[in-house]
């Protein structure tokens, strides 16, 4: 069985985020870029249904700047097979992602795609479900355990009231929530050997994709600051204080 | 302009979260409400009560008992030409369903969104919060999740809408209802809670979160966690608050043993009054707190139980 994991390139969630001076965005020069953090959950389960005979082949996809190449070449060290960038300067929203992995699909056909929930810069948590969508496939969002078996994927997921488990014919789509596994770093060998990978590299055109974003970002700003308060001395205090003071109690 | 929203609901009303996203949808245009699923229909009882919800639309096919995603958005995929805007809660439910109807009617969704501006135009939260993104969507119609904390609820009485029964969509039968493992409890859920206070990785087991578990009861508040706190296995994952959490702005925070990473704070830093309990003075969370206690907080906790008992 052949899967395919997209893998989106992010500002590491260690940096704190400065908003422009301008209002236009975030800055991201010089700021240390990591593969998203959902996104290596997804790489990790791949390669792990790979190690127990159920995965043949596992493709890394990201879409974005040449240098999604590093973010490739990760998920090629952690155990991907081969890797796909799909190449493009501007905004991708995940609408035409997830046109252009529907595209990459057709023609690989994977049997699972894994991806992570949601990317940690735009927070959009979309591209796993309208990739199932375009595809007419079955979803199995925010999964923190799946197992392959008999032509199904069973998926217990992370919902509001506690987990659901749902099972999904394949070929299908699964977004990976934290708790599906805990990626592993990869060994300074495998790094050396992932640069020995191939990488293909494709244009949104090439697949028959129109990336043209439908959203128009007029401003970016940062929230209310909230400063801090006032340290108190005891629980007698704390409790006075959120009774007469904050009247919350 | 015409709104559907897709309501989440517990089989007798509609969820705190649903009343906020008919608050924001109210900016908009007139409210029709759909509920579906096993007890839509004694929900839609008293949704149609909602101030601001012109009709309520219930759908109970077995199909949708379970809300499965896959019949859900092409339920709504079909009501779709009759509305400018669909709105969902940006709860388990409406994350895992709005963008499968929004690639199916080919339109970039809007994720818990924040701010209305315009019929158009939105305001959401990007990097864990600590940016809010002003959009304007190009889109025909657009696709939306909300932000429940960010909008205040509309009351659960007050109006008079009409019950309509729909049918459901043809299901694309791709997938099936297993079981659900649902936790239980006698207190408020987090996201509609007045208060809630939470505990970090330093409660150390889940045995020991019994300690906030009793100021909760004394507080009527719910309980959540941190990130480190789930993971390590000490509440379960639907206790968690933070930017891939469950998002909370009640009128009091309780962190306790928390130290504040921005994806912790990503949940919880619009709460009204924030308090912290921690031993380590330099934690991150002080410099969001109201009141700050340093201290031991298997001591602390104990004490403010107390405390809570005395008038």
């Amino acid at each position: 069985m052949k899967l395919l994991v997209p893998v989106k390139r992010v500002v590491d969630y260690n940096v704190k985020v400065r908003v422009k001076s301008d209002g236009t965005g975030v800055e991201t020069a010089n700021v240390k870029m990591s593969m998203n953090p959902f996104d290596e959950i997804a790489v990790e389960e791949a390669v792990r249904l790979k190690e127990k005979g159920v995965a043949t082949e596992i493709i890394a996809v990201s879409a974005g700047p040449t240098a999604c190449q590093e973010q490739i070449r990760t998920a090629l060290a952690m155990g991907a097979d081969r890797g796909i960038l799909v190449e493009h300067d501007g905004t991708l929203e995940p609408i035409a992602v997830a046109k252009i992995l529907k595209a990459l699909v057709e023609k690989e056909q994977p049997q699972l795609v894994i991806l992570g929930k949601q990317a940690i810069d735009d927070d959009m948590n979309a591209t796993g479900q309208m990739l199932a969508a375009l595809l007419g496939w079955a979803q199995g969002t925010f999964a923190s355990k799946v197992e392959l078996a008999d032509g199904s994927a069973t998926v217990t997921r992370e919902v509001d009231g506690g987990l659901e488990t749902v099972k999904l014919t394949l070929p299908a789509i699964v977004t990976a929530d934290l708790r599906l596994n805990e990626p592993r770093y990869a060994s300074l060998p495998n790094i050396m050997k992932a640069r020995k990978k191939p990488i293909e590299t494709v244009k949104p055109a090439d697949l028959g994709v129109d990336p043209t974003p439908r959203l128009t970002v007029l401003k970016v700003e940062e929230p209310a600051k909230r400063s801090a308060g006032v340290k108190v001395g005891s629980v007698a205090e704390l409790v006075d204080k959120l009774r007469n003071e904050a009247k919350v109690i | 302009m015409t709104i559907l929203i897709l309501a989440d609901h517990d089989g007798a009303a509609v969820t705190q979260p649903t009343r906020s996203t008919i608050a924001a949808g109210a900016k908009l245009g007139e409210v029709h409400l759909l509920l579906i699923g096993e007890g839509a229909a004694a929900a839609a009882e008293s949704a149609s009560q909602l101030p601001s919800v012109a009709k309520v639309l219930v759908a109970e096919d077995a199909s949708l008992a379970k809300r499965l995603a896959e019949p859900t958005a092409a339920l709504l995929v079909t009501m779709a030409g009759s509305y400018s805007h669909l709105l969902a809660p940006a709860s388990a439910a409406g994350k895992n369903v709005m963008p499968r109807v929004a690639a199916l009617l080919d339109v970039q969704p809007l994720s818990d969104i924040a701010g209305v501006v315009d019929a158009d135009t939105f305001v959401r939260p990007i990097y864990a919060g600590n940016a809010l993104a002003t959009v304007k969507s190009a889109d025909p119609k657009k696709v939306i999740t909300v932000r429940a904390a960010s909008f205040d609820p509309v009351p659960a009485t007050g109006g008079s809408a009409p019950v309509e029964k729909i049918v459901a969509a043809a299901d694309p039968g791709l997938s099936s209802f297993v079981g659900a493992e649902v936790q239980k409890s006698e207190r408020p859920e987090l996201t509609a809670a007045r208060i809630v206070i939470s505990g970090g990785r330093a409660m150390g087991s889940s045995e020991n979160f019994a300690i906030i578990e009793k100021v909760a009861d004394k507080l009527g508040a719910a309980v959540g966690a941190s990130r480190a706190a789930v993971d390590a296995g000490y509440a379960p994952n639907d206790f968690q608050v933070g930017q891939t959490g469950k998002i909370v702005a009640p009128e009091l925070y309780i962190a306790v043993g928390i130290s504040g990473a921005i994806q912790h704070l990503a949940g919880m830093k619009d709460s009204k009054v924030i308090v912290a309990i921690n031993k380590d003075e330099e934690a991150p969370i002080f410099q969001v707190a109201d009141y700050g206690l340093v201290g031991d907080l298997f001591k602390l906790i104990p004490e403010l139980e107390a405390e809570l008992d005395k008038k």
